[in-house]
């Protein structure tokens, strides 16, 4: 009896922090959905608008996550794909009159074709060549974009109609702000399963050491290709309905700027980290905005705490994924 | 005699005019625990990265189990069924044994990006049997209880059996060990040994090992072939190549101790 109760002590301690670490995490979810759920109606119409624009964010980065945090690939232009799936959508409403729902496929597949027409000559390289190239990229697509009629040149395409959903017009602020929720919900579970799977362990290998995965029979060029389309084409998944949420969209939208505010969210949360994505598109978006009243200093403040984070947590805000070092 | 596993036949490499391999030629046949010797500087290496694709030869071919290896990029030979280690520990970062191990199981495995989004459950599977072998390989090099440590953090000697558990885990037909006894005591050279002798007897995996440690090599092996200057200079049995002129004379030459030999 003594040392039945002994053996239950033992495996009382772990248990009870297991099921409190297992039931405490579905608590905290639970809360943040109903806290998301609610936003709307507590914060106004204002910030509601403020807080789709993060969701947008978190998706973006969650994208480029893919590509930088896990593949470690430095892409500086990602946001060539967030038009790319914009100007698709925009392109194929308005000028071929189709249905939004049936232009995402076709983003989604325009992003994987650009992806593999970037990516797979330049990938063969070594690291650095990539980030020149990506940087050429997205300044390709938004001058092209600039100089086409199709795309609407300078001014760009707008009087993009907003979708209904089995007879739910998708129209107001707040309709869109729901949405983005379940695209950055449905972003973070993608990564989360991506990351861990036989493809998300590949591009931690190629990563940490090229030539010993190479060694293990992993072809690093398709890895690293199948992560550069992953991110290719949730950046055109973002793009599309940031279409068709705004109803115009113009070339300034995507320049170096927003690409480098990207890549910004992913470095400030921590790479490959998706709570830490979150949480750094949620900064590089809202940081600004709670800094308002500072009036014209509030981009100067925002960029010193910006460095001070990158001074003091150079990994990032999230905690790592081991304390080995 | 039978057609060999591997061979190599007139392999040249040279890296901006220096001479690295001249018309090395030599064969590893199917079962054997081969070992290839020489001083510092001799080649190796080298032509261990010609055979797993990391170096292209300008000159020879090389073949294995009847097919044509040169050309092939290193994935797809480790595919093709030859598995290597490396002489400076290669072991992915950050990452935990099991996961290290797990790595071997790529090129066996097939689940892409949408198997993993959708949890199909042929990639469900496929994750399981990913574990499975992976543990199994771990148990077998001796390492399972630390399968949940990252990898780096292991003491040397353990490191070293993670990195063979890893290529294990490739499933192939021939390992190549690139000086596996590199750093390790006594202890844990003798159990090396044990454990190259089970890799070769219980899972049938023919082995190449480049080795600084001449006692080991005449103890392991029962061919021994010897690189000098980027040519292959003798080979035999262990006990025709202790005594033989040239390699006592290549041992003499440079830095190292002829007694090495002995």
């Amino acid at each position: 009896m003594a040392s039945d109760a002994r053996v239950l002590a033992r495996l009382a301690g772990p248990l009870a922090g297991f099921l409190s670490r297992g039931i405490g995490r579905w608590i905290a979810l639970a809360l943040l959905f109903a806290a998301m759920a609610a936003a709307p109606f507590v914060l106004g119409e204002y910030a509601t608008v403020i807080l789709t624009n993060a969701l947008l964010y978190v998706v973006l980065a969650l994208g480029l996550n893919v590509v930088v945090g896990y593949a470690g690939l430095l892409d500086l232009g990602y946001a060539a794909f967030f038009a790319v799936g914009a100007y698709t959508v925009g392109i194929l409403t308005l000028r071929a009159g189709m249905n939004f729902w049936l232009t995402l496929p076709a983003a989604v597949a325009v992003a994987a074709v650009a992806g593999v027409v970037v990516g797979g000559p330049t990938l063969r390289l070594r690291s650095d060549y990539l980030a020149i190239v990506t940087l050429g990229f997205g300044e390709i697509v938004r001058i092209t974009a600039r100089n086409l009629p199709i795309t609407g040149m300078a001014s760009g395409l707008s009087g993009i109609r907003q979708p209904w959903l089995f007879g739910w017009h998708i129209a107001t602020p707040r309709d869109f702000y729901y949405v983005f929720c379940v695209l950055a919900t449905a972003a973070a579970i993608v990564s989360a399963r991506l990351s861990d799977s036989r493809l998300g362990r590949a591009w931690l290998y190629v990563r940490y050491d090229e030539d010993a995965a190479e060694a293990m029979g992993i072809d690093r060029v398709r890895v690293k290709l199948a992560a550069y389309v992953t991110g290719a084409i949730i950046g055109a998944i973002g793009g599309a309905f940031f279409a068709v949420n705004l109803g115009a969209i113009s070339p300034p939208s995507f320049s170096f700027s927003q690409s480098v505010s990207i890549l910004m969210a992913v470095i400030l949360g921590g790479m490959g980290k998706i709570p830490g994505v979150i949480l750094g598109a949620m900064i590089v978006v809202l940081g600004p905005e709670l800094l308002r009243s500072l009036g014209e200093f509030r981009l100067l403040v925002f960029a010193i705490g910006l460095l001070l984070i990158m001074l003091f947590r150079p990994s990032g805000l999230w905690p790592g994924r081991s304390h080995a070092k | 005699m039978t057609e060999p596993l591997l061979h190599l036949a007139g392999i040249g490499l040279s890296f901006a005019g220096n001479t690295v391999l001249q018309d090395v030629s030599f064969a590893v046949q199917e079962g054997r625990v081969a070992s290839l010797i020489g001083p510092n500087g001799a080649g190796k290496t080298s032509l261990f990265n010609c055979i797993t694709g990391f170096y292209r030869p300008r000159a020879g071919r090389i073949s294995f189990a009847g097919q044509d290896l040169r050309r092939l990029k290193p994935h797809r030979i480790t595919a093709a069924g030859i598995a290597r280690t490396f002489q400076n520990l290669r072991l992915f970062r950050e990452m935990t044994v099991l996961e290290n191990v797990m790595s071997g199981m790529h090129c066996r495995t097939r689940a892409g990006a949408i198997g993993a989004i959708l949890r199909l459950a042929s990639q469900r599977r496929e994750e399981e049997e990913i574990r499975a072998v992976a543990h199994e390989c771990l148990a077998f090099v001796g390492v399972a209880d630390e399968r949940d440590r990252i990898a780096t953090t292991l003491p040397y000697g353990h490191q070293r059996r993670v990195e063979i558990a890893r290529a294990l885990a490739t499933r192939p037909r021939l390992l190549l060990l690139d000086e596996p006894a590199a750093g390790l005591n006594g202890g844990e050279k003798r159990e090396l040994i044990g454990l190259i002798r089970s890799i070769r007897d219980q899972r049938a995996i023919t082995i190449l090992l480049i080795e600084h440690d001449t006692g080991l090599v005449m103890r392991v092996s029962e061919r021994v072939s010897v690189l000098d200057h980027g040519q292959m200079i003798a080979e035999g049995t262990p006990r025709e190549i202790q005594t033989d002129p040239r390699v006592i004379e290549a041992y003499l030459g440079s830095d190292e101790d002829a007694d090495a030999l002995l």
